[in-house]
C-alpha cells in the first residue's frame, strides 16, 4: 500500500470541500478503501478521516419512513427493530452481507460506494487491461473466468456486477439519498457500465452521502431479501432478489410489487418489467414463475456465467411466493 | 519523503505512545511497533478474521483499520482478555477444553470473535453460532471443535 497523508475532517463542509483536491479520498470505515488501497486498484495521496464528524450516524424510524445517516454502521442498521417492521428486506440484505466484523466497521455511505468484486479490477499488477481502472486499455474479464460476472446492464466495455446486497433493497423500495445540495434517487445514482465503466455513481468531487432515505409502505412492510450464493454466509450473491408485495382487499390480487436483482447486474438492478406483468394480476405461482423470467431480457452471457440467467428468476420467483404466502 | 504522525493508542488500558506512517494499520501498530503478537496478520485482506480485535467493545478487522483511526478508542486484543490474576477468559478456557484449533493461527482471532459473538447475543443455537462466527476461518477446519467451545462458553455466560 502506497503511503498517503491523513487528516480528520474538522466539519462537514472541510470534508467536502477536501474532496476536490485530487488523489483524496473520505475514510469511514475502510473496508473497501483500505482493501483496495492494498490491492493497488486506488492510490489516494490524501485519506481524510471523516468517522470523527457527530451526527451523521443517527438512525430515525417515524410515520413518514427511515432516514439512516450515511455514518451509521452496518450492524447498527441491521439491528434496529424500527428499521425491521418497516423494511425487512433492508434488516435482510444487511445481516446477509460480510462478516460480522465487516458490518461493525462498514458505514452504510460507504457500502452504496463498494466496488465491483471482479478479480481482474482487484488484481492490477497480473491484469494491467481494465477499463474501469484504465479506460480505454480493454477488458481482461471477457474471455476469461467470467463466473461471477453481470449478466445484465454490461457492455463490450465492462462486464463486472455490483456486488452490494443494501442497494439491492434501496432500488427496491425507491429509496433517496441526501447529497446535501441535492436529492437522488439510489436507482439514478448509479450508473450502467454501457460506455464508460470508469464511471460508476453520479457523485460529484465536493459532494458526498450524508443520508439514505426511505418512505414507508405496505409493500416494504411485507419483504424480503434473498440471497442465494456459493456458500452459507460470508460471500457476495451468486444472484439475490429484494421483493416486497401488497394485496389488494381481497387478499389475493396484487396491488403493489418490488422487485430489484443483486449479483447479477453492473448494478443495483430494479425489474420494471416483472413488476408490471404481475400488477393486477392474482398471485399464483405458475404466473411468477412466468412473469420472473422477464427480469432477464436482454441478459448476455460469457459462458460461466450463463447459469444466473437460469438462476436468477428463481430467485425472484421464490422470493415473491414467500412474501406472498405461497411458498 | 516519509510523513509520519504521532499517536498515542489505548489498548488493553495503558496508553502506548507511537510514531508511524499514516498507512499503518492497526494490526501492523500492534504487531510491529508495540510487540503485541497476539494478533495474527492472515490474509490481510479483509477475509479470514485472524487479525480480529475489539473497538470500543466492538469486534473488527485490524487490517483494514487504520491506526491513526483509532486514536481515542478503547482496543482491546487477545492478551487483555485475561483477568490480572492470569486466569483465562471463559472463552479461551472453553477453546483448551475443547480442543479448538490444530495450528493455532487463526486461535486468537477466533476467540476475539466469540468473546463478541457471545456478549452480542448472538451464540443462541449452534445455526447462529456458524452464521455469526462466519467471518473468522480456519484452515485446519476445526469448526466443530469452535461452536462447541462457543456454545459451552455462551451457556455458561447466561
Amino acid at each position: 500500500m502506497r503511503d498517503f497523508s491523513y487528516s480528520r475532517a474538522g466539519s462537514l463542509d472541510e470534508a467536502r470541500q477536501a474532496t476536490l483536491a485530487p488523489g483524496a479520498l473520505l475514510l469511514a470505515g475502510g473496508t473497501t478503501l483500505l482493501d483496495l488501497a492494498k490491492c493497488g486498484v486506488t492510490e489516494p495521496e490524501t485519506v481524510i478521516d471523516i468517522t470523527h464528524l457527530a451526527g451523521l450516524d443517527a438512525i430515525t424510524v417515524d410515520e413518514e419512513g427511515i432516514a439512516i445517516g450515511a455514518l451509521a454502521r452496518m450492524s447498527a442498521v441491521a439491528d434496529h427493530p424500527g428499521v425491521q417492521a418497516a423494511l425487512p428486506a433492508v434488516t435482510q440484505s444487511l445481516s446477509l452481507a460480510a462478516s460480522a466484523q465487516l458490518r461493525n466497521m462498514a458505514t452504510i455511505g460507504g457500502n452504496l460506494l463498494q466496488r465491483t468484486r471482479c478479480s481482474y479490477f482487484r488484481d492490477p499488477a497480473t491484469f494491467p487491461a481494465c477499463n474501469k481502472r484504465n479506460p480505454g486499455s480493454g477488458c481482461s474479464a471477457i474471455g476469461g473466468v467470467t463466473r461471477n460476472h453481470a449478466v445484465l446492464g454490461t457492455s463490450e466495455q465492462c462486464i463486472a456486477s455490483y456486488p452490494g446486497d443494501m442497494a439491492i433493497a434501496l432500488v427496491a423500495f425507491d429509496a433517496v439519498l441526501d447529497l446535501g445540495t441535492r436529492q437522488v434517487p439510489v436507482e439514478d445514482f448509479f450508473l450502467s457500465y454501457a460506455d464508460a465503466p470508469e464511471e460508476e455513481t453520479v457523485l460529484k468531487p465536493g459532494e458526498m452521502i450524508l443520508a439514505v432515505k426511505l418512505r414507508n409502505s405496505a409493500a416494504g412492510m411485507r419483504s424480503t431479501y434473498l440471497k442465494v450464493r456459493d456458500r452459507q454466509s460470508y460471500e457476495f450473491a451468486a444472484a439475490s432478489a429484494a421483493v416486497g408485495l401488497e394485496f389488494e382487499d381481497d387478499g389475493r390480487t396484487v396491488k403493489d410489487i418490488r422487485v430489484a436483482l443483486g449479483g447479477v447486474a453492473s448494478k443495483p438492478w430494479r425489474a420494471r418489467a416483472v413488476e408490471q406483468a404481475l400488477v393486477g394480476k392474482p398471485l399464483e405461482a405458475d404466473t411468477v414463475a412466468w412473469a420472473a423470467r422477464l427480469a432477464m431480457d436482454g441478459a448476455v452471457s460469457y459462458s460461466d456465467n450463463l447459469y444466473k440467467i437460469e438462476l436468477a428468476p428463481r430467485v425472484v420467483t421464490r422470493a415473491i411466493l414467500t412474501v406472498g404466502g405461497l411458498a | 519523503m516519509t510523513r509520519t504522525i504521532h499517536l498515542s493508542l489505548d489498548i488493553n488500558g495503558q496508553s502506548h505512545a507511537l510514531d508511524v506512517e499514516p498507512r499503518v494499520t492497526l494490526l501492523d501498530a500492534l504487531r510491529e511497533h508495540l510487540a503485541l503478537t497476539g494478533t495474527k496478520k492472515g490474509c490481510d485482506q479483509g477475509q479470514c478474521g485472524a487479525c480480529t480485535c475489539h473497538v470500543d467493545g466492538q469486534r473488527v478487522l485490524s487490517c483494514l483499520t487504520l491506526a491513526a483511526q483509532v486514536e481515542g478508542r478503547q482496543i482491546t486484543t487477545i492478551e487483555g482478555i485475561a483477568a490480572e490474576t492470569g486466569e483465562l477468559h471463559p472463552v479461551q478456557a472453553a477453546f483448551l477444553e475443547h480442543d479448538a484449533f490444530q495450528c493455532g493461527y487463526c486461535t486468537s482471532g477466533q476467540i476475539m470473535s466469540a468473546v463478541a459473538c457471545i456478549k452480542e447475543g448472538h451464540a443462541g443455537s449452534d445455526d447462529e453460532i456458524r452464521e455469526y462466527m462466519s467471518g473468522n476461518l480456519c484452515r485446519c477446519g476445526a469448526y466443530n471443535s469452535i461452536v462447541s467451545a462457543v456454545r459451552e462458553a455462551a451457556e455458561a455466560a447466561r
